[in-house]
């Protein structure tokens, strides 16, 4: 592991993090000097566009651009002067994803240096660090390290003698899901129900408090140290000509060696399961898989040489998402998978439009009949009709889309085993004896 | 306790000088009083176990915010509790891969010893026993937190065992 190879990863240690002292002994903050006294904003915006930076936290727009949104000013427009926010997205609640954790536990320096070049990029006066409410190990070591950079001005004001002045606070979250959805989270942020704002206007133009603000996954804003230490062309050695970087994957289920893995971006599939989670347990063969967190599509193991990448998956049918692998044996019930997933929806959907907030439960309680036996044919059309009612551009947010991939996915792949269920009148995975 | 809610100054009172310099100090970093709602929720919490009404009505008005719109958070977080809850919350992840990596056994074995279902308290008041989204150790799966400590790689037998060292602690007098 070099800083070469593994950029994100190689400083992180999850038993005994460094400390302010010990980061700065391994180059730490030397990048976020470099962008304050050798870059102007505008110059340190253009490295970030042509490094081909994405979003990491599951949509994967493009970071620079999402930043050039930002409204310009005059000097003499009085709005030019309100404050600008940076709010650090660490609100890591998709489940079979824990990639942030890993850096927020094992390297909490590096975010708070990301932050410090963020916010001055953008011009950000005021930042947040959103953490949900469970990662109680994190809030401990990110609030330590925020207290140890305000005393070696590295927080506060004139960072560094360099004019440049920053806040940074830790907001950690009293759990949902929502939260993570970046104007609902905005709304947490304001003492609100984490509801999702209508867009326009997006964060940009008018964000927390109705100031422009920019909201980054913690992944996404780790990159930045690295991306202007190493530069550019480095930066896009890493991936395919359409992405650039390294990418935190994961992998989980019955696995032989469930974890993550900083790998070069597109890795394909069948590498990631095999070579790095060492495949399946004993006993066990590959049925399907989510490759990137709960709200993605099913694939399946014809699509193990399909490169982590996000156009190459994009192309075989589901997202990247947030990389981590779900993985599902074969003596796992696929109806109970799905169902296990359309609960957690059905919990966190935070009931502000008709589609989300009757057609999970409502999803819900037909895979529960199904599992139980009980569903009839008619059930699945019935699925049909509701992923369809819950997709794109007919719900408030993206919950319900996500909540629809798997389920959709699953009923085309699985067809036979929702068929079987019903046919049957019980579920053929624990009438095996194999189930859990 | 019933509030007289024309009353500014029994809510007032209402908070303790703790509970009071901990939401300040959160009135300091936030813009708008509203803004520390979550965080004043889970100050009083932390001191109380849980939010009761009175609670509810005494943080609103030290907000300055209606206490409806308060009930609206309160009621929409997972880790605020509008009912009292044992000394000590379960907080088993339900999520996917704890799913497929067997938490059906581990939750069983957990109602079972100690014969309550979600959402329920020990009749003795020690635990309360609430499903959590995931909690995020995907690699460690079946997971639970109590308290601030997550438990991983749990089995039918090793939950027991933990929930047995809790009472036993408790029993010897060792706090939390």
């Amino acid at each position: 592991m070099t800083p070469l190879t593994h950029p994100l990863t190689h400083l992180v240690d999850v038993n005994n993090p460094l400390n302010f002292k010990g980061y700065c002994q391994q180059k730490g903050y030397a990048a976020a000097k470099k962008v304050l006294f050798e870059y102007t904003p505008a110059e340190a915006l253009d490295t970030v566009k042509s490094s081909g930076l994405k979003g990491r936290g599951g949509a994967g727009f493009p970071t620079g651009m999402k930043w050039s949104f930002l409204p310009e000013f005059e000097e003499d427009d009085p709005r030019a002067k309100e404050p600008k926010y940076l709010i650090c997205n660490a609100d890591e609640m998709e489940p079979g994803t824990f990639k942030d954790r890993l850096l927020l536990e094992g390297v909490p320096h590096q975010l708070i240096e990301s932050m410090i070049i963020a916010g001055y990029i953008i011009g950000a006066t005021r930042a947040y660090i959103f953490l949900r409410g469970e990662y109680h190990l994190a809030a401990k070591r990110i609030q330590q390290a925020i207290d140890e950079a305000y005393q070696a001005s590295w927080l506060g004001n004139d960072i560094q003698q360099s004019g440049y002045s920053l806040e940074l606070h830790l907001h950690t979250s009293a759990g949902r899901y929502i939260c993570g959805e970046e104007t609902a989270l905005i709304n947490a942020l304001e003492g609100k129900r984490a509801t999702p704002r209508a867009k326009p206007p997006f964060p940009q133009v008018a964000g927390l408090f109705g100031k422009p603000t920019i909201v980054n996954n913690v992944e996404t804003l780790s990159n930045l140290p690295h991306i202007f230490a190493h530069g550019v062309e480095w930066f896009q050695q890493h991936a395919p000509e359409s992405d650039a970087g390294t990418k935190i994957y994961g992998a989980c289920g019955r696995i032989k060696i469930p974890g993550l893995w900083e790998l070069p971006m597109g890795v394909s599939i069948g590498r990631l399961l095999n070579d790095h989670a060492g495949g399946m347990c004993e006993g066990l063969a590959l049925k399907g898989l989510l490759p990137g967190g709960a709200s993605t599509d099913f694939l399946l193991p014809e699509h193990l040489d399909v490169a982590m990448d996000y156009d190459s998956i994009a192309k075989a049918g589901s997202r990247l998402g947030t990389g981590g692998l779900i993985v599902l044996d074969d003596k796992n019930c696929p109806v109970a998978m799905v169902k296990n997933i359309m609960q957690f929806f059905a919990q966190e959907s935070c009931g502000w439009c008709t589609p989300c907030r009757d057609g999970t439960p409502w999803a819900l309680e037909i895979l529960t009949r199904i599992e139980q036996g009980k569903g009839t044919l008619t059930d699945i059309d019935e699925l049909y009709r509701l992923c369809d009612f819950m997709w794109i551009g007919k719900t408030h947010c993206a919950l319900a889309p996500g909540a629809v991939e798997p389920l959709r996915s699953a009923l085309n792949y699985f067809t036979d085993d929702f068929i079987q269920h019903i046919e049957e009148h019980c579920c053929p995975y624990q009438q095996r004896g194999h189930h859990g | 306790m019933t509030i007289d809610l024309n009353s500014n100054l029994l809510t007032l009172d209402y908070l303790t000088e703790q509970e009071k310099i901990a939401i300040d100090h959160e009135l300091q970093i936030m813009e708008t009083r509203e803004a520390c709602s979550i965080e004043a929720l889970k100050i009083v919490q932390l001191q109380r176990g849980w939010i009761s009404d009175d609670s509810l009505h005494a943080i609103a008005a030290y907000l300055r915010i209606p206490s409806a719109d308060l009930e609206g958070v309160a009621t929409f977080y997972n880790l605020i509790y509008r009912q009292p809850v044992g000394k000590y919350v379960i907080h088993i992840c339900n999520s996917i891969s704890c799913h497929l990596c067997g938490y059906d056994a581990v939750v069983s074995a957990i109602k079972n010893y100690l014969a309550i279902e979600y959402g329920q308290t020990t009749s003795d008041g020690m635990f309360t026993l609430l499903s959590n989204a995931c909690l995020g150790a995907c690699d460690q799966a079946p997971v639970m937190m109590i308290d601030n400590q997550l438990y991983q790689s749990l089995t039918p037998q090793n939950v027991v065992d933990i929930l047995q060292t809790l009472q036993a602690a408790d029993n010897k007098g060792v706090g939390r």
